[in-house]
């Protein structure tokens, strides 16, 4: 919990296109309302277009200048939204303490696709984070988007999977008032139904 | 975050905002009435931001056609006194600078900012390139925050400093402030009718650069905002700006120095305050400098021991320029960040410190991770262009080559775009360069020269390469890649959109016209349908003179928000897998990230959750196994 890390480093890893800022964006908008202080920093240059992405965000309590890039080895928390990229994020930020919710859905990068390159087996790739940390939650998150009604979903079924971790002083019914507040209004059953299935899939 | 945030009416509110709109609010609060800026990131979504609130704030805000155009309507908005700003990437203050660099000599009328964003390791840029250089030989000052907070704080105040000096004042922001979010107290809007008027003359003066000097002497010996944090009489000092300054804050944390090394953080970089620096120079013994992509102040600091050398003691100097302050690839390229800072400072201090990092033995067994490449997102136009002009090159078999440009596009270079660009330099320069190949018919150079551009870069800078390629008759083929937006930086509208950037319609400039203006053929074709545009370039190679093709269809990233996508999939009794002889066309070669291989069947597939169904690789299937079925 948030109150004896300070700040509290969250890493959304991601690949482009996979909506990770936007989760990243929801997930501190929400914090702010929780009364915590935040700061995020993104690296979406490649963030459309099959690149690695990720969003570091920092919550904290109280006043302190504090930068918005999360040094390595030091993530509290990774929310990894395609099981290779996770991995290589956990490797640089994580330690053995940090928690991992992962999408089981692998994204192949191009050179895997051209057959130069072999995409690790997932479930091997779960069993390696298995063993680097002692908190790893695997969520079939893109199939409950399909299930919430779209694909585009799944970065808020991640965050519904984040809410239900409770690591962050952050209820539930905030986060869906923050989402609500995001989404059009022909988008916000889908993306609450969304949030609902991740928060489900990690309280179970 | 978000549009709601930035125009908030409650003073001493603390909001989530990114530096970019905390820039935004800045000038908002300032009472800015004029913003104009060409797309560009990391910067992009501060006119973003002022384009979407000036109805309600009564401000004028244009996305311009490039960067000098939109600098110069800026400073026409303050010689009529009225509060401006423009913003830019350095790459765009390469083609504003001859205009700042008489404009400093002309002075200016009401407060005038140019915010300037600058790409530290280059994330989404062709080049990282520090914009201190450039603004300094323009005269100008340099302010820069170095957190969200005070993007806003500093924008705000830089109007007041611009009128008092009479010179645009400049605001350098890297990546990491305008693309981070943080909380951010507001202030408050002034609400007014603003009236224009020209009252005065604004000739360059060329005897202006000794009065220019002077202000900025005089703006010399004050403060600039620095801020010192750390032991009294430190005997070791960081000089921070930008967030270099936070990330050294936290590296002393870390390393346990805190109470030893001492920061001293610069809000204005030019011209620096020389007083506080010399203060801190005399009682320091080492100083190192952190500030990202080249080693301005650090030079001009030490400029500064130099010529005070008889009053200070020995120090030694570590940054950039001195090798001591580098990330993994060394001082040249790269941003700095904790970590950086952490190294830098542990190796200057003989610390050591262990990260406990995972051990990359833990992944061993799992063999090579395979990198990620960038690439043209599922249905993007892009790819089926370049698969049309590879293709077209291929059958016309003369050794043609493609010079290419900045956008999206100049991800063909790479995988995505089958590696078909033989250069990529600034916006434009693919056009400039094909002028030169196309005249080189007298030294036996027989090669078909093609150079590809996007539609906004065609109305940035191509149009007066083509009116030199005709009046020379140059040889080449000039192909648009017509996404019908600004695709890279977010999709803004340009001169051809039929909208502007409050979202207004607007008169369409049309391209067509354009280029028969010039007198130039124009041919269009759909890059969708292959077969019909690689048949219409392999044409187009064999002919002489300058001449053009649009390939037009709507970024994908477009189409696919607003028509229902057909749902495309592949009929695996039809597939022949590794059988067909095909080398697996659709995954390995074709490369769309919706083309993927069912490894259980051997067969093709397509991940519907990526497919923005264009249907393209259904027509490129040699066996027919690819569906596309409306819905």
């Amino acid at each position: 919990m948030i109150t004896n890390k300070q700040p509290f480093n969250m890493i959304f890893a991601g690949v482009g296109g996979q909506g990770n800022v936007i989760a990243s964006k929801l997930t501190a908008l929400a914090a702010v309302d929780a009364g915590l202080r935040v700061n995020v920093g993104e690296t979406f240059g490649a963030s459309q277009r099959g690149g690695t992405v990720m969003s570091h965000v920092r919550v904290y309590q109280g006043d302190r200048t504090l930068g918005p890039l999360i040094p390595s080895g030091q993530a509290h928390l990774i929310i990894g939204f395609e099981p290779l990229d996770t991995l290589r994020i956990l490797l640089a930020y994580g330690n053995r303490e940090t928690t991992v919710i992962v999408n089981n859905r692998p994204v192949y990068p191009l050179n895997v696709l051209a057959g130069e390159a072999d995409y690790p087996n997932v479930e091997e790739i779960m069993k390696t984070m298995g063993g680097m940390v002692e908190d790893l939650r695997v969520i079939q998150a893109t199939d409950l988007a399909f299930k919430a009604g779209s694909a585009l979903s799944t970065n808020i079924v991640m965050v519904g999977a984040l809410a239900g971790l409770k690591c962050l002083p952050i209820t539930a019914e905030l986060f869906e008032n923050c989402i609500s507040g995001f989404f059009r209004p022909q988008h916000r059953e889908l993306n609450i139904t969304a949030f609902r299935l991740g928060l489900q899939a990690v309280s179970n | 975050m978000g549009i709601s945030n930035v125009k908030l009416d409650s003073p001493g509110k603390e909001v989530l905002l990114t530096g970019n709109e905390a820039v935004a609010r800045g000038a908002l609060e300032a009472g800015v009435k004029y913003a104009s800026s060409y797309p560009g990131s990391p910067s992009a979504e501060v006119l973003d931001t002022l384009a979407g609130l000036s109805g309600e704030f009564e401000l004028y805000a244009e996305w311009s056609i490039n960067e000098k155009v939109a600098s110069e309507s800026a400073a026409a908005a303050s010689f009529a006194g009225l509060r401006s700003i423009t913003i830019m990437k350095p790459d765009g203050l390469n083609v504003a600078i001859d205009f700042f660099t008489s404009l400093s000599l002309s002075g200016i009328g009401a407060g005038m900012l140019l915010v300037v964003g600058d790409d530290p390791a280059a994330h989404s840029s062709i080049k990282e390139e520090d914009s201190r250089y450039l603004t300094r030989l323009a005269h100008l000052p340099v302010l820069e925050p170095a957190t969200v907070q005070e993007a806003r704080d500093m924008t705000l105040m830089a109007f007041a400093l611009s009128e008092d000096l009479g010179l645009p004042v400049v605001i350098r922001c890297v990546t990491r402030i305008c693309h981070a979010s943080s909380v951010v107290r507001l202030g408050s809007i002034p609400r007014f009718k603003a009236r224009g008027e020209l009252k005065q003359k604004f000739p360059t003066n060329p005897q202006a650069h000794a009065d220019i000097e002077k202000k900025l002497r005089d703006l010399s010996k004050t403060d600039g905002g620095c801020v010192y944090t750390g032991p009294e009489g430190a005997k070791t000092i960081i000089i921070a700006s930008g967030p270099s300054y936070t990330y050294s804050l936290e590296a002393l944390e870390t390393l346990g120095l805190t109470d030893r090394v001492g920061v001293l953080k610069l809000g204005r970089t030019w011209p620096l305050p020389e007083n506080e620096l010399l203060n801190y120079l005399g009682q320091a013994d080492e100083v190192i400098f952190a500030e990202e992509i080249e080693p301005f102040i650090e030079e001009n600091v030490t400029s500064l021991a130099a010529f005070n050398w008889a009053d200070l003691h020995p120090i030694r100097f570590y940054g950039k320029r001195s090798g001591h302050i580098a990330g993994p690839l060394g001082p040249g390229i790269g941003e700095l960040d904790v970590d950086v800072m952490i190294d830098s400072l542990a190796a200057i201090k003989g610390l050591d410190y262990d990260r406990s990092l995972f051990s990359q033995d833990l992944v061993k067994h799992l063999g090579p991770l395979p990198v990620r490449d960038r690439s043209f997102c599922a249905g993007c136009p892009h790819r089926a262009s370049f698969w049309a002009i590879k293709s077209a090159l291929a059958l016309d078999g003369r050794n043609g080559f493609v010079l290419g440009d900045i956008g999206c596009y100049a991800m063909g270079r790479g995988r995505t775009g089958f590696y078909l660009l033989s250069s990529v330099h600034c916006m434009g320069a693919g056009v400039g360069l094909a002028n030169g190949f196309g005249n080189l018919g007298q030294f036996s150079f027989t090669q078909p020269v093609t150079a590809i551009v996007g539609d906004s870069t065609f109305y940035h800078s191509v149009v007066p390469s083509l009116i030199n390629a005709r009046s020379h008759n140059s040889d080449f083929l000039c192909i648009i890649v017509d996404n019908e937006t600004t695709a890279m930086t977010g999709h803004q509208p340009h001169p051809g959109s039929g909208r502007d950037a409050r979202g207004n319609s607007s008169p369409v400039v049309g391209m067509e016209d354009l280029i028969r203006g010039l007198s130039l053929p124009v041919y269009v074709c759909d890059p969708y349908d292959i077969p019909a545009t690689v048949n219409l370039i392999t044409g187009l190679l064999s002919q002489k003179g300058p001449r053009v093709l649009i390939l037009r269809r709507a970024c994908s990233l477009v189409a696919v928000k607003r028509e229902k996508r057909p749902r495309v999939y592949v009929d695996q009794e039809i597939c022949l897998g590794d059988g067909c002889g095909c080398n697996r066309f659709c995954s390995r070669v074709f490369g769309c990230p919706a083309n993927i291989w069912d490894r259980e069947r051997g067969k093709a597939r397509i991940d519907e959750a990526v497919c923005a169904g264009c249907g393209v690789c259904a027509s490129l299937c040699p066996q027919g196994a690819i569906k596309v079925e409306e819905v």
